[in-house]
């Protein structure tokens, strides 16, 4: 088709249109002739006048579109620069500035479509007239459009309680807001509940951690729900609703008070089940509560282990020493609730790398090989050995090593880093030096410290006397001779030469993953994972605790590795994120709807069934489509047989101009 | 149109022009992210944006075929991964009968090609893009333009399933 003859099909009276095709600095000029993509465009029907200019973004930028509306009465705009996810609010906003419709706009995108994607400057400049005619064939046929606006419910769900979680319920309740807190867990606390101390400065992380922890359970704002996984979700931002999964704790919450008598006068006198707070470390009875600091403070059966759930024919002494407060309910099922929210934020934090799955490192198979969580809980006070290192043989050692990045770092297992292990290995080394004065090995790649005071905190415990050995270590294996010790072969590359230590204890600095769930809170949430399978933000600079799905944020480590000072900072900006969108009151959200033109429809009910959302309702012989929930997927008007379907800013009109406009240089 | 196809050498500097259409969420995200990645590939694919997968009309890929195009790519988001749910279901399901249509239209039914590819996949992009451009070079040029004078504005269809 030539270009003469489009006039013709003018869809909406004689369009006064208005191309500008960025150079953006040299990203698009250098791989797209953009003086000749601007000539192009300037020969197309309808458009007034096509200009280039450096950047189209920038204030002078916007200013020059704004000018030429109102000087040249241009009604139709198309800008031809980076992709439509980072800039078509900027335009819009710019273009109704100008005084005109913000959606008399199409904007393409030659940068990360184009000139960023191919080297040929021809190819790639043909690319770009052909998706700049298809934008200018298209945009005469947009409509006035206004965008639609929803209240936002001012409650807000926080799923995971860590200190991610912690901290922006806190955040949210502190500022008046409703919070619903799930944690799939008998207890808040997360990761870090587990440790004694934190890097870099060493604080006690339960003095820092339980204040907040108990500051939850007492806030009028916030519901806490222990023991309680999200399952569904449906809505839309300022709107959605969630169903929580409650499973049995045996034990009515509101009626135990935290005595702990229950668990003295179990008829088990020692614990037979391995403790998973502990992971495994130290055993607890049947009723037990997770740990000293659990909040809530609040007990738990775990019905495998307890005798009146195995055979029904238990003294039940926890009931006897109970007595009237009657806390303890064999009978308690699985239940649901339903809460109603304007938003979330997600933070299910991380699992640690199954050091298991490096078999030539001997976890689970060397007695003396322990993963870093393990010592997190040997040098715990309140741990299985109230904080001092004990081996599993009884013994105190005198030499130990650290491997660091066992499962980081690897094409084999996963190529991130994992970002606190160095640091978190240091601090293991100075807690184990302080505890047992052994000798210290730290077998590391690269020594990563980049953290505020975290290269002083390394320096401090090289001082210390702790030896750092720069290589990777092949292999852990027993020492000759039944020594109970073992022994770790590295080539030190300082030193190019192979190296065998024989230590007593071997700590493995084991990566963070995603949560082994984290597929399935992906779905529930519709949210994105990256390849790596932690959740994606929106945008990586600009947008860095937002989803693609509206109202639905994230924060901590279930975004990617990172230690507890940005897992923080991250918590309080998805918190002020939540704010900024409940104080608005409202959202506006693009209007692409779908509406159904009444005179054309014949009744045929084939975009009922279709729309996953319920939106399309039936009455006297018509379909209709209710605007609040359509989502704007445009499926029913796809499957429309008589086309009386069509979709605002995607009419078929619009999008066929484009196959037209794309195909019209062949 | 079915002889056009087969009598057609392939290669002869021919490059082949496919209309793609990719869903907001997934397909056209990972495009971008390819962009953002500076990965490089054949520079003859032009996209267009819809909401959903779901929103291809088969109409839509009859309609580049017959402005032109040798090829049509539909990209959408993984099974189950659907910003909408099951849109992506809906165009698979489209996908399938218009593939059927095409054979029994004589076309060479690998001319058209539904992919998910999820925002995270840029590479997998690439590589699609790639072995599609390829594949189309080697099928040949699809000369199924219509031409303009004998162009009648299409009518939507439909090949849905009625549920
Ligand atoms: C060995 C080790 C030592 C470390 N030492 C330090 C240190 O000294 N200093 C420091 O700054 N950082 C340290 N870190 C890093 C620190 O652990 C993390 O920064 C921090 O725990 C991240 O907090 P989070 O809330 O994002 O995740 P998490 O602590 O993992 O908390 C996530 C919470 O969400 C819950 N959850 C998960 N999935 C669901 C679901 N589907 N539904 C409901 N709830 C769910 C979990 O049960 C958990 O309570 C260390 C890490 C490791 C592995
Ligand atoms: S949004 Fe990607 S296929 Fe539906």
């Amino acid at each position: 088709m030539t270009e003469a003859n489009l006039s013709a099909g003018n869809g909406n009276g004689s369009p006064r249109i208005g191309v500008y095709v960025c150079h953006c600095g040299t990203n698009i000029s250098a791989t797209i002739d953009v003086v000749a993509a601007r000539d192009v465009a300037e020969n197309l029907p309808g458009v007034v006048l096509s200009r280039e200019y450096k950047y189209m973004c920038s204030d002078p930028g916007q200013e020059i579109i704004k000018d030429d509306i109102r000087e040249l009465g241009l009604d139709r705009i198309v800008v031809a620069s980076c992709s439509p996810c980072l800039h078509e609010e900027t335009f819009r906003n710019a273009i109704a500035d100008g005084g005109l419709n913000p959606y008399f706009f199409q904007m393409v995108n030659i940068r990360e479509h184009a000139s960023w994607v191919h080297k040929d400057i021809k190819a790639a400049t043909a690319k770009a007239n052909d998706l700049i005619r298809a934008a200018v064939r298209r945009v005469r046929f947009h409509r006035p459009l206004e965008a639609r606006r929803v209240p936002i419910d001012p409650r807000v769900l926080v799923v995971g309680g860590g200190i991610a979680g912690i901290h922006s319920a806190l955040t949210l309740a502190d500022a008046g807001k409703k919070v619903y807190l799930v944690e799939r867990e008998p207890s808040i606390g997360g990761h870090m509940a587990m440790f004694d101390k934190t890097f870099p400065t060493l604080d006690c992380a339960a003095c820092i951690l339980t204040p907040k922890m108990t500051q939850v359970r007492a806030h009028p704002n916030i519901e806490v729900m222990t023991m309680s996984e999200v399952v569904e979700i449906d809505g839309f931002v300022g709107n959605y609703r969630a169903k929580i999964k409650h499973k049995p704790r045996y034990i009515l919450e509101d009626a135990c008070v935290g005595c702990l008598e229950c668990i003295d006068v179990c008829v088990f006198r020692n614990g037979k089940t391995p403790d998973e707070f502990n992971l495994g470390l130290s055993k607890r009875k049947p009723i037990y509560i997770p740990f000293p600091q659990a909040v809530p403070q609040v007990v738990l059966i775990d019905p495998e282990g307890c005798i009146e759930f195995r055979t029904g024919r238990c003294k039940k002494t926890c009931v006897e020493v109970c007595a009237e407060r009657n806390a303890i309910d064999f009978t308690q099922e699985e239940t649901f609730s339903e809460v109603e929210i304007g938003s979330v934020i997600i933070s299910t934090g991380f699992k640690a790398f199954d050091a298991r799955r490096l078999p030539q490192y001997g976890y689970g198979r060397l007695d003396p090989v322990y993963t870093a969580l393990e010592v997190e809980r040997l040098v715990n006070a309140s741990g299985p050995t109230e904080g001092e290192i004990v081996l599993r043989d009884g013994s105190k050692p005198k030499k130990v090593g650290i491997i660091h990045c066992i499962g980081s770092r690897d094409k084999n297992t996963n190529v991130h880093c994992s970002r606190v292990c160095c640091m978190y290995s240091l601090k293991l080394a100075h807690l184990v030096k302080e505890k047992t004065d052994a000798e210290i090995y730290e077998f590391f790649i690269d020594m990563r410290t980049g953290g505020k005071g975290f290269e002083e905190f390394m320096l401090r415990v090289k001082e210390e006397g702790v030896t750092m050995i720069r290589g990777k270590v092949a292999e852990v294996y027993p020492e000759a001779g039944n020594t109970g010790r073992v022994v770790l072969q590295a080539e030190d590359t300082f030193l190019g030469m192979v190296r065998k230590i024989p230590v007593d204890m071997v700590i493995l600095a084991t990566g963070i993953e995603p949560q082994a769930d984290a597929e399935d809170v992906r779905r529930t949430f519709n949210i994105s994972c990256s390849t790596g399978g932690f959740f994606t933000e929106r945008h990586p600079k600009l947008a860095p605790v937002s989803t693609f799905t509206d109202g639905v944020f994230l924060a901590g480590a279930c975004q990617a590795p990172k230690d507890i000072p940005d897992t923080v900072a991250q918590a309080g900006a998805a918190a002020a994120e939540a704010l900024a969108l409940i104080d608005a009151g409202h959202i506006e959200l693009e209007p692409n709807t779908a509406f159904v033109v009444e005179e054309e429809c014949s009744g045929c009910k084939t975009c009922v069934g279709l729309c996953p959302f319920s939106a399309i309702g039936y009455d006297e012989g018509k379909a209709s489509i209710n605007e609040v929930l359509c989502k704007g997927c445009g499926t029913c008007v796809a499957a429309c047989p008589s086309g009386s379907i069509r979709q605002n800013l995607f009419e078929d009109e619009e999008i066929f101009e484009e196959i037209v406009g794309v195909m019209a240089n062949v | 149109m079915s002889e056009s196809v087969d009598t057609q050498v392939a290669g002869n500097g021919f490059e082949p022009m496919i209309v793609a259409f990719f869903c907001n969420w997934c397909t056209y995200m990972a495009a971008d992210l390819a962009g953002t990645s500076r990965m490089k590939y054949a520079p003859n694919v032009r996209v267009i944006r819809v909401m959903c997968s779901g929103r291809v009309d088969p109409q839509f890929v009859l309609d580049a075929m017959a402005q032109g195009a040798d090829g049509v790519l539909l990209g959408g988001c993984h099974p189950g991964d659907c910003h909408y749910q099951e849109g992506n279901y809906k165009a698979l399901r489209r996908y399938r009968l218009l593939k059927r249509l095409l054979t029994d239209l004589g076309i060479d039914e690998e001319r058209i090609r539904l992919e998910w590819i999820s925002a995270a996949e840029a590479d997998r992009l690439r590589d699609v893009v790639n072995e599609m451009t390829e594949q189309i070079r080697s099928l040949g040029p699809a000369n199924l333009q219509v031409p303009q004078e004998q162009f009648v504005k299409p009518v939507p269809i439909s090949l849905e399933v009625s549920v």
